[in-house]
Parts: structure tokens; C-alpha cells; sequence
């Protein structure tokens, strides 16, 4: 069987932007009468976190290339030590970041390959 | 920060969104998620240009990842493009909520369509905060100004991660790509404000790895409609016995 491997810009459209513009033109064209509260909306916003979060763990579990250098229990670490800066430093997303970094280069320096 | 109530000349209100873009918190959180994302492109071998232009058409941070890694890992097609929508459910909402604060009588539609497209999280959050404080003639100039600096922001630090990935030691390159699940995972708790988005984050974490693990296929999708509808489920039940 041969496939034609498809332009990676044709990709993006198709893929990408026609995917996610969809709900953003739904919006705009049926924009009355639903609100942040309603049933669906809750539901699917449920549906992406979990969609965000296994694409997350999924970076950080199994990553694809110079992040692998850096051994499983350090990257685990360094996302607990940001989660717990978070909720430590006044939910500053910036800190959490910072601290997450941080002792991911720390932990890396130490016990990287 | 504050913001003047009236514009003296054309294009003062556009100027007035600007300022209020490069002013605001989001402005180093849109850096550091795009020099990760960049770094991303990188890994996967997508080029800056491929990048540059997603951050343009598709704008939305969650979905630009979605898209590279089930791209770059060789996912099927199919399944990248449902995990992008289902994502991109929430931009929905967000219109909605949006355009009547931009809209007037007179607006005609055409107008709308550019605020449309900038809509995002970060743009959404701000517009809701300063627009009401705007004279209602100038709130589209406004929002445009805003959206076009974040986007600017954007795509300009997803080159600078994109050639500091290929440039850095291993180590600095890896703590590049360690900034997107990092900045997204304590994003995503910072906006789960109810208990059904906590438990669709803590099952989308467990379940994700375990069906990837099995090599069930289209494992990120099950994730979100598996893992988000037991979330949505133990919410109804709890709202039901109280």
C-alpha cells in the first residue's frame, strides 16, 4: 500500500485550526442563551482537563527526547515540589514554575546522565 | 494596572490594549509557555516557521501541545484532531461570554470575527476584567490591541525556546521541555476552582499514563471522555445528595 504523506502545513489546517476554530465560530454564531453553569459545558469542560492532564503526565512520564536524560523520579519530584509551591507561595503560578525548575536542574545536575 | 477611561485620537484605544498586554501577568506567563512549547517543536522536529504559523491560526496553548505531541509521536490523525476539539470546547463559552461586552447595535459583523479568533484564556480572563471599564465604542480597538501583543508575545518566544532547545547543553534543553507539563499542570490546578475539574486533573493524570502503558490506542482520548465523564458523574451524584 503507498501513502502519500500529507503536507505538514495541510496538517495544521486540517488537524489544528479547522478542529479548534470550530467552537470559536459556534460561539460567535450562536452566542445566546448558554452560560458558564449549564450541564454541557461542564461536562466538556471536564472531558479537556482530563484530556490537558493525560497529555501532561504524559510529558512528564514518558518524554521524547533531552528531558529523558534526566531520571523519572527527579521530573516526578520537581512537578510535587512546583505543586506544593503553589499552594504554599499565595497560588503563584510564577513561583511554582520557578520552584519546579529549580529543583528539576538541581535534581538533574546531581543524578542526570 | 490602570486604564484611561477615554482615547484622545485614533488608534489610542488599540495603544491602551498594548499597554495593558506587556503590563499584565500574562505577559511572562505567555513567554515561559511558548519557550517551552518551542523547545517542544523542536524535539519533535516540527520547524519554527510550522510552529509560528500554529500559534497564529490555532492560538490556544493546550491544543498547540496536543497537536505536536500526538503528531511528533506518530498518533493517528484522526485522533489528534478529536483531542484537539474536545480541548477547544471551552473557547466556546468564552465567545459567548465575550461578545456581548464588545457587541453594539451598529457593530457590524465582520468586527467581531478578529476578537473572535483572539479568544483565549489569557485574552478571555483580562478582556472580562478591564472592558467594563471601557466606553463600549472603543472595546473591540481595545481587545485588539491586547490580543494582538499576546499573540506577538506568543509567537516571538516560541522561536527564542525553538533555537535555545537546539543551542543548550542536554540539561538546560530538558529543563526547557519541562516547562510546558509544568506551567500547564499548575495552571490547570490554579483553574479548577470546582471539585469536578480537580477530579477530571487527578483522573486524566492516573488514567492517561495507564492506558498509554497498555497501548489501548487513541489512549489520550479515552483519558478525556472516560476520565472526564466519571469527574462529571461523581459531581451530579454529589450535587444530587445534597
Amino acid at each position: 500500500m503507498t501513502t502519500v504523506e500529507p503536507s505538514p502545513y495541510l496538517v495544521l489546517i486540517l488537524v489544528g485550526f479547522l478542529p479548534n476554530e470550530i467552537w470559536r465560530a459556534l460561539g460567535l454564531v450562536l452566542a445566546r442563551g448558554l452560560n458558564e453553569d449549564s450541564e454541557i459545558v461542564v461536562w466538556s469542560r471536564a472531558v479537556a482537563t482530563a484530556i490537558l492532564a493525560a497529555v501532561i503526565a504524559k510529558l512528564i512520564l514518558f518524554p521524547s527526547g533531552t528531558l529523558d536524560n534526566i531520571p523519572l523520579a527527579v521530573r516526578i519530584a520537581a512537578a510535587a515540589c512546583g505543586f506544593v509551591a503553589f499552594i504554599c507561595i499565595k497560588r503563584s503560578v510564577f513561583a511554582a514554575v520557578l520552584v519546579g525548575e529549580a529543583m528539576l536542574l538541581l535534581g538533574g545536575f546531581l543524578f542526570g546522565r | 494596572m490602570p486604564v484611561p477611561a477615554s482615547f484622545s485620537y485614533p488608534g489610542a484605544a488599540f495603544f491602551g490594549g498594548v499597554r495593558s498586554a506587556l503590563g499584565s501577568v500574562f505577559f511572562p506567563v505567555l513567554a515561559g509557555t511558548y519557550i517551552g512549547i518551542g523547545a517542544l517543536a523542536h524535539d519533535f522536529a516540527f520547524s519554527s516557521w510550522w510552529l509560528a504559523l500554529s500559534t497564529v491560526l490555532v492560538w490556544a496553548a493546550p491544543a498547540q501541545v496536543i497537536l505536536l505531541s500526538a503528531l511528533g509521536a506518530g498518533s493517528a490523525i484522526f485522533e489528534a484532531a478529536v483531542a484537539v476539539t474536545l480541548t477547544a470546547i471551552r473557547l466556546f463559552p468564552m465567545v459567548v461570554a465575550l461578545l456581548p461586552l464588545i457587541r453594539r447595535k451598529e457593530t457590524p459583523f465582520y468586527q467581531l470575527l478578529l476578537p473572535t479568533h483572539f479568544t483565549s484564556v489569557s485574552m478571555w480572563i483580562e478582556s472580562l476584567r478591564l472592558l467594563p471599564a471601557i466606553p463600549a465604542e472603543h472595546r473591540i480597538a481595545f481587545c485588539n490591541g491586547l490580543s494582538t501583543t499576546y499573540m506577538a508575545t506568543a509567537t516571538t518566544f516560541g522561536f527564542v525556546g525553538f533555537y535555545l532547545a537546539a543551542k543548550l547543553p542536554p540539561l538546560l534543553a530538558g529543563a526547557l521541555l519541562f516547562l510546558t507539563p509544568l506551567s500547564f499542570l499548575i495552571s490547570t490546578v490554579r483553574n479548577a476552582h470546582m471539585l469536578v475539574d480537580r477530579l477530571a486533573l487527578v483522573f486524566g493524570l492516573i488514567l492517561g499514563p495507564i492506558l498509554s502503558a497498555l497501548d489501548v490506542g487513541l489512549e489520550i482520548m479515552w483519558t478525556g471522555v472516560v476520565g472526564g465523564t466519571a469527574a462529571y458523574a461523581v459531581h451530579r451524584f454529589q450535587e444530587a445528595a445534597e
